[in-house]
């Protein structure tokens, strides 16, 4: 089980609700992988054509909503939009993404931090969407942020786990939770993330623009679980050469 | 009387309740949230504020949105 | 803020016992070592894999710390003591020639050392707060810190506001060993005085990070009980101060008995051997943890360590108060085994191919910073 704040969840696969082909696909490929926390974006409804209202096709009580703050470019926007967020009926958990680059999308760390220190006083359950930056891992932490999620890749490359080598010193250290974020392309990479420890991963593109995303999602949540259930096994060690082949090393002085 | 809803110039008759004017557009008021001249304007509240002449509402809701902007757009 | 609170020690025993040769193997190629994998280092079975803990050990070191090896000396200012602690040379009961340094003899003692390329000086004392209490020490310290790069101390633990103090004035660094972490026994070796108060002890290292210390030490005394238990406590504490307090550096002591006045005999044998396993497993377990062999321990034994494991020696050291000033001074707390000088060390440590470093910090920049 996994506990953030003070809730549980079996499922360890966070999904997006972006760029879904229909309302419809998305129901159902979120069915597929099993998950229970999905999280949704706060937009302006378009008076001419308001379209689907995903309340209304995912919505229910069936899966738990994590709004996020995508389009923020700093902490005031972030902090105005987790507020609208909460007064939309979407409770007080938060993906706070703070997003100043268009290009990149990558997060900036100054306004994150300022912002979730802010909301974490205003009541809110904040889950950071960071870099892979072990020392903000830490500086979120302090201020009380729920969990912290660090990308693997810039976000919608689907190049995995670049962020390797800092996302182990990141679930090393924490007390709370991780979760992988962003850069996760396939199945497989998902399965690594879990292996090195990762508490969850969300994934949203490598689903929604699958040529079945039902499909891709039901392997995502295989892939998680078994992921999931090789770290709690202990894996071997990868050795880099034989143990035989260490240096002789002397201890001839010992007495 | 006008009032600019998202941005967009709208012409109304008369001076509406926020709930009234959420359905008229075919909006469900317990997924939308409404801002009106920079306020939030909490769900109880819906029934008893009225747009005036001038408002500058925002109507916002939950859209399918995964972990980046792009994802939104 | 919680406290660190350690399972029964018995457990912690049995666990430091269970490991077969194959939970070795797997500790020694993991990069990210568990509980478990520190029980299986510091197993009768890894004792019989003793060369390739070693290789493990020197491997690590050598890619954390490179080859650099810290220096520093000792200022022994008070041998006054408070409590009764029966294995203690400084013990309140002992009827030993008492002396505490005031500021100008301690400046002294510091100005010799420093002549002799000393460049990190810990200030340790018997816990006696009337005669050396936190204003001698806050005096002290703003005294050295201009002359020195690193000011520690062990002595008497504080409080936290206490530790705060001490760090304004200079001091950054604290070191303090729970002795034995093994709760039944340590009331049986704490006779009286305030370190009679093992939770408030245990909760030192904690108080000292959260007041700032760049650095925290901890460590047992070898010899009192099971060393394979204080082991695995060690390890246990290391990694809860890593999670609590992550700016702080963390080193571990390992002193073994000496004979000092008082006259009192180990309990358990610890022979070089087990020291050395001790060493090399909490290596392994963390990597990044830097590890003091003092002049407690002989020459030979010191030398041949060198790049296996510690990243700190201290070097020409004298344990009683105004001993560097004057050989025949009062009684230590314990015989010197290493009796070289700070340049002959580090001759040595230039011979294995490594480096004797004085001077790794500098105070300078910590009184910009809170200034």
């Amino acid at each position: 089980m996994l506990t953030i704040a003070d809730k549980t969840f079996t499922s360890r696969l966070f999904v997006g609700t972006g760029k879904f082909s229909s309302s419809d696909i998305m129901r159902q490929a979120l069915e597929a992988s099993e998950c229970e926390m999905v999280t949704v974006a706060l937009r302006r409804v378009e008076l001419d054509d308001p379209g689907d209202d995903i309340m209304q096709a995912i919505g229910g009580g069936k899966f738990f909503f994590l709004p996020n703050t995508a389009g923020a470019r700093d902490a005031v926007e972030a902090v105005r939009l987790a507020r609208l967020a909460r007064a939309a009926g979407g409770g007080n958990w938060l993906k706070l993404e703070v997003t100043p680059d268009p290009r990149t999308l990558l997060p900036d760390p100054v306004e994150t931090l300022k912002a979730a220190e802010e909301l974490v006083q205003d009541g809110f359950v904040v889950l950071p969407y960071i870099n892979a930056d072990p020392v903000l891992a830490l500086r979120l932490q302090e201020v009380g942020a729920a969990a912290v999620m660090p990308l693997g890749a810039p976000i919608g490359t689907n190049r995995g786990l670049l962020t390797r080598p800092l996302l182990e010193i990141i679930i090393e250290q924490m007390e709370v939770p991780v979760v992988v974020d962003a850069g996760i392309g396939t199945p497989s990479q998902a399965a690594a993330a879990m292996e090195m420890g990762a508490d969850a991963v969300l994934v949203n593109t490598a689903i929604a623009v699958a040529g079945d995303p039902v499909a891709m999602a039901a392997a995502f949540g295989q892939a998680v679980i078994a992921g999931r259930r090789a770290y709690k096994a202990g894996l071997g060690a990868i050795a880099c050469r034989a143990a035989a082949s260490s240096p002789q090393t002397g201890l001839e002085f010992l007495r | 009387m006008k009032i600019i809803v998202n941005g967009e110039e709208r012409f109304l008759e008369t001076e509406i309740l926020v709930t009234d004017y959420v359905k008229s557009l075919d909006l469900d008021p317990e997924t939308v949230v409404v801002e009106v001249d920079g306020r939030i304007i909490t769900r109880q509240d819906y029934q008893s504020t009225l747009l005036l002449d001038g408002a500058e509402v925002e109507l916002i809701r939950f859209i399918g949105g995964g972990q980046d902007a792009d994802d939104c757009r | 803020m919680n406290n660190f609170s350690l399972p029964d020690f018995k457990q912690l025993r049995d666990m430091s016992r269970r490991a077969d040769e194959a939970a070795v193997q797997q500790a020694l190629r993991t990069n990210r070592p568990t509980l478990n994998d520190l029980a299986a280092l510091l197993s009768p079975a890894a004792g019989r894999r003793i060369t390739a803990l070693a290789a493990r050990s020197a491997e690590i070191t050598r890619q954390r710390f490179g080859c650099a090896i810290q220096i520093y000396a000792p200022i022994y200012v008070s041998n006054y003591c408070i409590n009764r602690c029966a294995y203690c040379g400084f013990s309140a009961g002992n009827r030993i020639k008492r002396r505490v340094l005031d500021i100008d003899e301690a400046a002294r003692e510091a100005e010799l050392l420093k002549g002799r390329g000393v460049n990190h000086i810990l200030l340790v004392s018997g816990e006696s707060p009337e005669r050396a209490g936190v204003d001698y020490f806050v005096a002290l310290a703003q005294r050295l810190r201009d002359h020195f790069a690193a000011i520690s101390i062990e002595i008497q633990p504080l409080d936290e506001d206490e530790y705060a103090q001490l760090f304004a004035a200079g001091i950054t660094s604290v070191a303090v060993y729970q002795e034995t972490y093994d709760r039944e026994l340590y009331p049986t070796l704490h006779l009286s005085g305030k370190k009679r108060d093992y939770d408030y002890r245990l909760a030192t290292p904690q108080r000292a990070a959260a007041a700032g210390m760049r650095e925290v030490g901890i460590g047992a005394l070898l010899g009192l009980s099971d060393w394979r238990a204080e082991g695995m406590a060690l390890g246990m504490h290391l990694a809860w101060l890593r999670h609590q307090f992550w700016r702080t550096a963390l080193t571990v002591s390992f002193p073994r008995l000496q004979p000092a006045a008082g006259g009192f005999t180990a309990l358990q044998q610890v022979g070089e051997r087990q020291l050395s396993q001790l060493l090399f497993a909490l290596r392994i377990f963390d990597h990044d943890v830097g590890l003091l062999i003092s002049t407690r321990e002989e020459a030979r034994y010191r030398d041949g360590m060198l790049g296996l494991g510690p990243t700190r020696y201290s070097a020409g050291s004298c344990t009683a108060p105004g001993g560097y000033s004057d050989e025949q001074e009062a009684t230590e707390q314990f015989e010197v085994d290493d009796h070289r000088s700070v340049d002959e060390v580090c001759a040595v440590i230039r011979q294995r191919g490594l480096e004797p470093v004085r001077k790794d910090w500098d105070a300078g920049f910590q009184m910009a910073a809170s200034a």
